[in-house]
């Protein structure tokens, strides 16, 4: 929130919009964040939106949830398919793990906040612990996704027989373990190319976010912020990795409950 | 925060506590929210109602998030009115792809 005072002011014949003037009261840097965000917004967006529609032009699974078995005919219920945790082996506690993922990142986005709080009153010691803990926070989500992309490539132990076209052309009937993006055992195709492409999509924000922060971290640390005499760069890098968070809402909504 | 030219040690304020507070309760709603959806996908039926309920939940948060971690709602006005009023073209994206998409389901099966 940038309250400084304009070096020029609003001259009456040109008005708000006329030049010499801070119309939307943010530096530059802010608002090219902003501006950049809302172009992600699109982004994202557009592959969520895409990936609902894709998802109504498939039948969904309508019999009991006991007796579900993977098909490429019909899409999956996310809660058979996201249903494993690490070091429980062959355990079905759906969606458990991914829960604990929305938290990690919940959690994250709350001690990024609380940094810049800290870099508004320029108090150095606090934004370098709490940007610390958000880095903690976005390298274990990262790891957690690790996990479950690993989980999701390798699949279960007992897979689907699914029918499909493999890469020769032939149309061949086996069983299935795991995911690749051509035949899965969970659903149709795209389930997985969807999986693939949204979640890595976010993942590779996240990594850059962590890089970010990391960056922002060591800068805070070793006093270049409190030389420049302002936290902006907390606040910006806070912008983004709290837009990390806010597309994470929207993946766990369509990829994991619906 | 003003943004002088300052080469000597800033001046530290000491904890807004007030603020912090609400940092927190702004975490505890979306913790709560996040339960709340939870329990949803385990004791309701699915159906239109459910993903109905789980997005306005979801866009409950996110607007958690944009108001209070990403501080929109304290930017001045048409800072806030450009990122919020493009969002509207998403409306149509969304009505468009569906209705492709059912289109698509009549035609296959």
């Amino acid at each position: 929130m940038s309250t400084s005072a304009t070096a020029i002011g609003v001259s009456p014949k040109r008005g708000v919009w006329g030049g010499g003037n801070e119309p939307l009261k943010a530096s530059y840097g802010k608002l090219m964040m902003w501006f950049f965000l809302l172009s992600d917004i699109f982004t994202f967006a557009a592959l969520l939106i895409t990936y609902i529609s894709i998802r109504v032009s498939f039948p969904v699974y309508g019999g009991p949830v006991e007796t579900f078995v993977g098909s490429n005919e019909y899409w999956p219920v996310p809660e058979l398919v996201f249903d494993a945790i690490p070091f429980f082996h062959g355990v079905h506690i759906p969606l458990a793990f991914v829960g604990l993922m929305t938290f990690i990142l919940i959690m994250s986005s709350v001690t990024m906040v609380l940094a810049v709080e800290a870099g508004h009153r320029n108090d150095k010691n606090d934004v370098v612990k709490w940007l610390l803990w958000t880095l903690l926070g976005g390298i274990t989500f990262l790891s957690c996704q690790a996990w479950e992309w690993s989980h999701f490539i390798h699949g279960t132990d007992g897979g689907s027989v699914i029918t499909y076209v493999n890469n020769l052309g032939r149309v061949v009937t086996e069983t299935v373990f795991g995911a690749n993006l051509t035949v899965n055992e969970y659903g149709p195709a795209s389930f997985a190319q969807l999986f693939f492409f949204i979640t890595g999509f976010h993942g590779f924000h996240v990594t850059l976010g962590v890089f970010l922060l990391f960056l922002c971290f060591y800068q805070a640390a070793v006093g270049v912020y409190e030389k420049r005499g302002h936290y902006e760069m907390v606040e910006k890098i806070g912008l983004y990795w709290h837009f990390v968070d806010l597309v994470w809402v929207f993946v766990f909504t369509l990829f994991y409950l619906i | 925060m003003a943004l002088q030219e300052n080469k000597s040690a800033l001046e530290v304020a000491p904890r807004d506590e007030a603020k912090i507070k609400k940092i927190w309760k702004t975490a505890g709603i979306l913790l709560l929210l996040t339960l709340v959806e939870f329990v949803f996908a385990f004791t309701l039926p699915r159906g239109l109602l459910l993903y109905a309920i789980f997005i306005g939940l979801t866009i409950w948060k996110a607007k958690y998030i944009m108001m209070e971690f990403m501080h929109l709602g304290e930017e001045a006005k048409p800072l806030f009115y450009s990122i919020i009023v493009p969002l509207i073209f998403l409306v149509w994206l969304v009505i468009a792809l569906m209705r492709e998409g059912s289109d698509i389901f009549l035609m296959r099966w």
